[in-house]
Parts: C-alpha cells; sequence; structure tokens
C-alpha cells in the first residue's frame, strides 16, 4: 500500500488546512475552491453544506470525483446496512496511519458528497467514504479504490433501489472491470459473496446471518440456495460460503493470525460487533493491526447521532436508526436492555425520498415484539404504522409531532426508533443543531 | 365449509415470494378470524416443502424474475395448489404470484414461461416499470369500497374471458393493458398487483375471501387504525384529482 507516502504528504502539510493540491488539473482545483466557497456559503446561510460544494464542483468538473481520489488511498464501504458505523470505525483506525482521514460519516453518501468529503479534507491522504449501494458501481469506477467493504445486500427501498439481485449484477460487473481491487465481504450473505467473487481478491469476514430474506435464490444459477443450521450455505451450481478469515461470534472477534478478542464495544447489538470486524479486517489489509484498533472501535460511542443517548424533561431518549426490515430486525433485537424499566418506545416512520414511498416492508419487521413496551407512533407513515401494530395487537398511540411523542412518554428511558429522515429531525430537534 | 375446527392458510413461498411484505396478507387473515372467534393457523410452504391440498386459503406475495420462475417450477412440479383449487380452496395471488397464477408470463430476458393456469391471464413486460400508488374502484359487486396499494411490477397483464377484473384503476397503472383494469378473479382465485399489503389497506377484500372459506356472515370489525389508514390513502388521491 502506498501509505509510507501517504504519510509522508501529512508530514508534508502541518496543520491540515483544507487546500487543493498542486497535482491537480487547473479546472479541477478551480472546481474545488467553488466548491468551497459553495460550502461556505450554504453554512452561512445556516444550511449544511455537505452537499451543495460537491454538487458545485462536480458541476464545474465532472471528473472531480476521480481526480480528487486519485490523490490518496480509498476505501469504500458500502452495503444495505451498516456503512456508516463501518466507515466510522474504519476512518479512526486508519488515522494510526495518518494524521487525518478525508469521511462522510453525515452520511452524504452519493457521488456529490463523496466529492464534498474529499474537497473538505483536501490534504487528507487516507479517505473512508461510505457509498449509497445503488451509486457503488460508478464510484468504483471512478476512483479506483484500495479496498471495497461490501456488508450486506438486502431489500431496501424498493422502489427506488429497485431488487436486490439486480442491485448486487451490477455491483459485481463493477468489480470485475476494477483491476487488483481488493473487496473485504460478508461471506455470509450470498449475494455478497457472488459479487466479490469477481474482484481480484477478497477477504471474508463472518457474523453470522441475521437476515437471509433475500438470499434464498442463487444469484449465479437462479437455483434455491441450501441454508444448514450452522450457517453454511451452499448452491448446486458449486457457489458456497466462503471460508471467512476473520470471523466474530458472541463478542469474540477471531483473526487470521489465530488469536481471539474479546470486543467489547460500547455501540450495542450483533449488527455493530460485525461492523467493528469489517473495520478491523479493514485495517489490517492496510497494515494496521488489531491491537492498534481495538480501542478506536471501543471509543465509538455515537455514530452522528445513532445511539446517543439525550436527556429531555424526565426521558432519557436513546436515537436508534432503522430504515429496512433487516435494521429494523438488528434494532428491535436491542431495545431490552439491563435496568428495572422496559423502555418506552417510539417509532417515527417518514416516508420522504430518501425513505421509499412503498410502506409494505413494515409487515417483514416483527413488531410483534414490542407487546409490553408503551409505544407511541409518529410520523408520515403513522396510520401504515399503527395498522401493522393493530393487527400485532400491540397497544400504540398516534402522535402528531416527533418531540409531543417523547413527552408524551412516560418518565425513564425511551428509545426512539426512526427511518432515515425522521432521524435527521430526531437528531436535529432533540440534540440541537443537526 | 364450516370451520369447526381450524382454519388453516397456507403461506405460499415466503421465501422465494415474500419480498413486498405480503405475507402481512396471511397476518391480516388470521388476526381477523382470530378476533371473531374463529380460530385459525398459518401454514409456513417453503420451496422445500409439498403443498398440501388441505389448507382452506392460500396467499403468494410478490419478488424478484428469479425466483419467481423457481417458484413457478415448483408449484408446477408439486401440484398441490392446483388440486387445492380443484377442490374449492381461496387463492389470494399478489403481484409476480398474480403471474405466477396466469397462464403464462415473460421474464425481464424475455423468456416464457408457462404459469399454473388458475387464473385465465397472460402477462407481457412493460416498457416503463409500474411504480406507485394505486386507487380503483371494484368492477365486481362482491365489493363496494375502493380499492388503495402500491404497485411496483413491469408486468402488462392481459385477461382473458375466464377472468373478470378485480377493479378498474383511477390512479395508477394496474394490470397494464390499455384496459384500465387492475387485478383478475378466477372462481375463488384472486389475483392483484396491489402491495401495501393489500389486506392490510382493504378490510373489505380480506373479508370477503374469508367470508368465502367460512361460509357464514362475519360479523363487522371496526379497526380505528385501518379507518385512519384507508382515509389517508384515499383522501390523498381524490386531493390530487
Amino acid at each position: 500500500m502506498a501509505l509510507t507516502a501517504a504519510r509522508a504528504r501529512v508530514r508534508q502539510r502541518p496543520g491540515c488546512t483544507v487546500r487543493t493540491s498542486p497535482a491537480l488539473p487547473a479546472r479541477t482545483r478551480l472546481a474545488v475552491v467553488a466548491g468551497l466557497l459553495a460550502g461556505r456559503l450554504s453554512r452561512c446561510c445556516g444550511r449544511s453544506g455537505t452537499v451543495i460544494g460537491g454538487r458545485t464542483a462536480s458541476a464545474l468538473d465532472p471528473q472531480a470525483l476521480a481526480r480528487l481520489a486519485a490523490q490518496r488511498t480509498v476505501v469504500l464501504v458500502s452495503g444495505t446496512n451498516g456503512k456508516t458505523t463501518t466507515a466510522l470505525m474504519t476512518a479512526r483506525a486508519l488515522r494510526h496511519h495518518a494524521a487525518s482521514v478525508a469521511s462522510n460519516h453525515e452520511g452524504a453518501n452519493m457521488p456529490d458528497g463523496l466529492v464534498a468529503a474529499l474537497i473538505r479534507d483536501g490534504s487528507a491522504p487516507i479517505a473512508v467514504l461510505e457509498v449509497d449501494e445503488p451509486y457503488l458501481p460508478q464510484v468504483v469506477a471512478a476512483v479506483r479504490p484500495a479496498a471495497v467493504v461490501l456488508l450486506n445486500i438486502t431489500r431496501d427501498q424498493l422502489d427506488r433501489v429497485g431488487e436486490t439481485r439486480m442491485v448486487a449484477a451490477r455491483i459485481e460487473r463493477a468489480f470485475a472491470a476494477a483491476p487488483e481491487l481488493t473487496v473485504v465481504a460478508n461471506a455470509d450473505d450470498p449475494l455478497v459473496v457472488a459479487a466479490a467473487l469477481a474482484a481480484a481478491r477478497q477477504v471474508w469476514v463472518s457474523g453470522g446471518s441475521g437476515w437471509i430474506g433475500d438470499a434464498r435464490v442463487c444469484p449465479q444459477c437462479g437455483a434455491a440456495i441450501a441454508y444448514q443450521a450452522d450457517g453454511h450455505w451452499s448452491c448446486r451450481c458449486g457457489l458456497h460460503r466462503p471460508t471467512a478469515a476473520w470471523t466474530i461470534c458472541e463478542d469474540v472477534l477471531s483473526a487470521p493470525d489465530g488469536s481471539h478478542t474479546a470486543l467489547r464495544l460500547a455501540l450495542p447489538g450483533r449488527a455493530n460487533r460485525l461492523n467493528a470486524g469489517f473495520a478491523a479486517a479493514t485495517a489490517d489489509l492496510l497494515g494496521v493491526p488489531l491491537s492498534a484498533v481495538l480501542d478506536q472501535l471501543r471509543a465509538v460511542t455515537d455514530v452522528d447521532g445513532r445511539y446517543r443517548t439525550v436527556h429531555r424533561g424526565d426521558h432519557q431518549v436513546r436515537l436508534l436508526l432503522a430504515k429496512n426490515p433487516a435494521g429494523w430486525q438488528e434494532t428491535l433485537s436491542m431495545l431490552d436492555r439491563p435496568g428495572p424499566h422496559r423502555p418506552s418506545v417510539v417509532l417515527a416512520v417518514n416516508a420522504r425520498e430518501a425513505d421509499g414511498a412503498d410502506p409494505s416492508w413494515l409487515w417483514d419487521v416483527p413488531f410483534e415484539q414490542l407487546g409490553g413496551h408503551e409505544v407511541l407512533v409518529v410520523g408520515d407513515r403513522a396510520a401504515d404504522l399503527a395498522a401493522r401494530l393493530a393487527y400485532a395487537e400491540v397497544d400504540h398511540r398516534v402522535v402528531a409531532d416527533l418531540v409531543a411523542a417523547v413527552d408524551a412518554a412516560p418518565p425513564g428511558p425511551l428509545d426512539l426508533l426512526a427511518n432515515y429522515t425522521a432521524f435527521r429531525e430526531a437528531a436535529r430537534r432533540l440534540c440541537g443543531g443537526r | 365449509m364450516v370451520a369447526e375446527s381450524a382454519v388453516r392458510i397456507g403461506v405460499l413461498l415466503p421465501d422465494l415470494l415474500g419480498t413486498y411484505g405480503d405475507t402481512g396478507n396471511a397476518v391480516v387473515l388470521r388476526q381477523r378470524l382470530r378476533w371473531r372467534g374463529i380460530a385459525a393457523h398459518l401454514v409456513p410452504l417453503g420451496h422445500d416443502t409439498a403443498v398440501p391440498e388441505s389448507c382452506d386459503l392460500y396467499v403468494l406475495g410478490g419478488g424478484e424474475d428469479s425466483a419467481q420462475v423457481l417458484a413457478t417450477r415448483h408449484l408446477n412440479a408439486d401440484g398441490g395448489l392446483r388440486r387445492a383449487v380443484g377442490r374449492g380452496a381461496v387463492v389470494l395471488a399478489v403481484c409476480a404470484g398474480l403471474q405466477v397464477l396466469g397462464e403464462s408470463f415473460a421474464t425481464a430476458d424475455g423468456t416464457t414461461v408457462p404459469g399454473l393456469g388458475l387464473l385465465d391471464l397472460t402477462t407481457g413486460r412493460r416498457a416503463v416499470r409500474a411504480v406507485g400508488e394505486v386507487l380503483a374502484a371494484p368492477a365486481t359487486d362482491l365489493l363496494a369500497t375502493p380499492l388503495t396499494g402500491f404497485e411496483n411490477h413491469g408486468g402488462a397483464t392481459a385477461l382473458g374471458p375466464d377472468a373478470r377484473p378485480l377493479a378498474h384503476v383511477r390512479r395508477g397503472v394496474g394490470n397494464g393493458s390499455n384496459d384500465r383494469t387492475e387485478g383478475a378473479i378466477t372462481g375463488r382465485v384472486v389475483g392483484t398487483y396491489l402491495h401495501g399489503p393489500v389486506l392490510a389497506r382493504n378490510p373489505e377484500l380480506a373479508d370477503l375471501l374469508l367470508g368465502w372459506v367460512t361460509g357464514i356472515p362475519l360479523t363487522p370489525l371496526e379497526l380505528p387504525e385501518v379507518t385512519a389508514l384507508r382515509a389517508r390513502c384515499i383522501g390523498r388521491h381524490r386531493s390530487r384529482g
């Protein structure tokens, strides 16, 4: 890896102030300056300024993403669930190599958002970027990443993203066309495995499969995949679960060198232990040993507002994001935690562009598990969710406003589960300033 | 048949055709029976299970192309569903499920796959995928209230003489063969393109199927949550004209 050179570049530029590289073509430099100005203007006007800078720069130089990425070692993180957490953990781990790592942790994960991140952290020699999975093929082609982390491919916003096999097939073609690419990939997900096998090299990670509802049909031949109780899977065409180099079982991470390490993360749940496994495997690939990574993984307590606990009145509100059936299943499993009181639950589901328009997926989520919790429902899809809960025989109240829903809950611990835009609203209004 | 023993609801191929939340239809059917004091249970029928002909009602959902082909092969080879329909069982088939129960359907690569022939319809491909909210008026006097749902499909379905349309589309695409029809009924087999799931949004359709199964008048069931949901779905269409 070119990390020694990368580190040298950082040393040459102490302070890591934002500036354009002299190696960039004039057009790209102009695009970067314009993008920076647009982002600052936007922020001055009270907006986030996250994407506008990237959009401005891409308009002035359509090759901006490729040219900005060519300057550095790029890791892309993609998949339906876990992108933001895994990218954050990986970026923290790679700080071992470089004082500054470019990233888009605030979730702007389409191409303009990536350009914005690379402009903002102009001198960072390493970039860890999460990528919305439908855009992964074009981003892989543009940035020539050192590694791609592919976490999982499950149903999500079927009206916008499309069906999982089409998404996976496009990713597979992009991997096949990328020379020298290493993919850090989930051995338990057949759609991921079939795509990753097209790359030059794979590092397999396994943490058990939570949701296999989208992986019953072989992506290579269309036959039914046979699953065994131990998690092994295979198809008659020969596609099968590869042997993982890194495995996560309960809280123990097993590394290729035969070591076993207790993760002891601050973040809850099986899915986050798996995310940490991916981050550790990726860091190892780029030359950062597990011993140097563990403290970084454990120090992650809050991922752009997710898992954060905020206090409002007599409530301790934990913010949880869940966007699709696989994500909701994992998140519902995090609700029961030690303590005398079952938390109240606020469910906030919107149906805006970033959420998908078809609410049918609510019926794939095992909301029956919420029986016994005090449940409040809010958001654009409150009526759909209320009907779902009625049929699940889960008592609930529909409330018009998100903060009013929190205030209406009995005092004590409260878990707020929200899909994408509802989560943004919750983070902004309950944490302030987002 | 009067339900002296529990009503058995066969959930066909949830592992292959369960992509769009349609398994919820089975949950709705079971719950609407239980709330009326009629015992009911779900019988999951995965692709590695033979389809028993003994269920009273079967539901089949939507899914991706390759899963749809696999599901069709399985149901044709198994024969259990066809025998069940032959002895009067009720079937609800949604989206890909509707296409599977027809005479034939075309896949994305242009292959024509023979269906089960339980609904008199054939399905070709649409140039542009139909994605969005649907509002439709019943085309049968078995139903009185509008149907609401969400469609997401690439099929153009033409009904044959032995299939009646379920509804006429007011907004959305539906069957997509330029006759503004939505869904199909042949005997006690009902097909529709509507997700939502369709029975969660349209309790009258759920009770039509359950009435066929139980053979007795069903007591009315007021669910304020469903009333509110329908008001939002149907009202929104009207307000948009």
